[in-house]
């Protein structure tokens, strides 16, 4: 007769759900973080454009251009950028996720997210890192008053 | 001195109880006479201020139109049986006094939201008590006792005392907007019955238990709402659990 080795072992059962891993829980991490980075990011963009020096009268196509000048202003801005498309585009996934029950309208919603996530984070990393206030070889009408050519 | 009934004063009898009208506006859905469509009915019973709803619901059933149906077992807050929403929030029937309910106006009652209707106020809680199973409420130890006792303090089982109150009925899952619109995510209930065991000094199946919640549909897909604490009739802060779980999940993948 044999006998069975361990009556008392717990069964594993196999589960039917598929999405293991813990993706939801670093999206979730994130969310929080980001959040926290954000606050500072974006309330440190306000004060400097808008009340640290000369004001919101400060503003114009020089002062863009004479932020992106400075490493430091770039990688600010990009971080911006990313983070607070991330956070931005994570946050509207769950809802969709949440409010979508269809398919196909699930489907279509988060292909148009994803897209405009894509648009604005190649196209704004593009602007923040190839910006040239004063192309070369550029007609002199079209250039900024600072420009020296 | 032998106790003796005082001689009954028959100038003063009893004084009237006082009584109210009280209208119930129910959710009906009865495929086999009034077809697919689901429709409200107005029934009117005389109520006492100590009646619940599910005394109203009782004569109108017994009295009024017995195809009337829905679920009660104990009547007495234990089994879970009869939990409806009643004017649009998930109360048990029979904690509920008709009095507090403002009977001035038709009172509504529907089935709990996000299960199948089987017959108006009876829903199909499979969906309920297969996500309930999944996570796997029972006590899993390694080793081959009990060859002693498994003892506790005070102190651990306080840790989770207030998920074991939890009576499965539903009101929670079932107020959840999340659960409403995805069917497949697992639900306060579940969630807290699985606290019940993670936090159990003596249970060692809490990283199998946390890791079938880590899902796209366990506890990520909670947004804070605060409706199932609302809804419990046994006052379990189910928000709160669900956080804790969460937390348990961080510091374990930190």
């Amino acid at each position: 007769m044999t006998t069975i080795p361990a009556p008392n072992t717990p069964v594993v059962r196999p589960s039917r759900r598929t999405s293991r891993g813990n993706w939801e829980l670093y999206g979730w991490v994130f969310m929080r973080a980001s959040g926290v980075v954000l606050l500072v990011l974006i309330f440190g963009h306000l004060f400097v454009n808008l009340v640290a020096g000369d004001g919101i009268s400060a503003i114009d196509f020089g002062f863009v251009a004479g932020k992106w000048a400075s490493p430091f202003w770039q990688i600010w801005d990009l971080l911006m950028l990313w983070l607070a498309m991330i956070h931005g585009t994570n946050g509207v996934r769950t809802i969709i996720n949440d409010y979508a029950e269809r398919d196909g309208t699930r489907f279509a919603l988060k292909l148009a997210l994803y897209t405009a996530f894509t648009v604005v984070v190649v196209l704004g990393t593009l602007v923040i890192f190839t910006f040239d206030p004063c192309p070369a070889n550029s007609p002199a009408s079209l250039l900024p008053s600072f420009c020296t050519a | 001195m032998t106790a003796t009934l005082d001689k009954p004063d028959a100038q003063t009898a009893p004084a009237e109880i006082p009584s109210f009208q009280v209208t119930l506006r129910i959710r009906r859905y009865t495929p086999e006479t009034h077809g697919e469509e689901p429709y409200w009915q107005d029934f009117t019973v005389t109520a006492h201020g100590t009646d619940r709803l599910l005394d109203a619901l009782h004569t109108i059933k017994w009295e009024l139109d017995g195809s009337v149906t829905f679920r009660r077992s104990c009547a007495h807050g234990v089994c879970g049986s009869d939990a409806m929403r009643i004017n649009g929030r998930n109360r048990l029937a029979c904690k509920a006094l008709l009095k507090d309910l403002d009977p001035s106006k038709p009172i509504t009652v529907e089935p709990i939201k996000g299960l199948p209707v089987i017959k108006d106020l009876v829903v199909d809680m499979e969906p309920f008590f297969a996500s309930y199973r999944e996570i796997m409420p029972f006590l899993i130890t390694t080793g081959h006792q009990p060859s002693r006792e498994r003892l506790q303090s005070p102190e651990e089982r306080a840790r989770f005392d207030d998920t074991t109150k939890c009576i499965l009925c539903a009101a929670c899952t079932s107020s959840c907007p999340v659960f409403w619109t995805d069917g497949q995510y697992f639900g306060p209930a579940a969630i807290v019955n699985a606290h019940r065991f993670i936090f159990d000094s003596r249970d060692e199946g809490g990283a199998q238990r946390l890791e079938i919640l880590n899902d796209k549909e366990g506890v990520w897909r909670c947004r804070t709402t605060f409706n199932c604490t609302e809804a419990c009739p046994r006052g379990i802060e189910v928000t709160k659990a669900i956080q804790e779980v969460k937390r348990a999940m961080i510091t374990r993948a930190f």
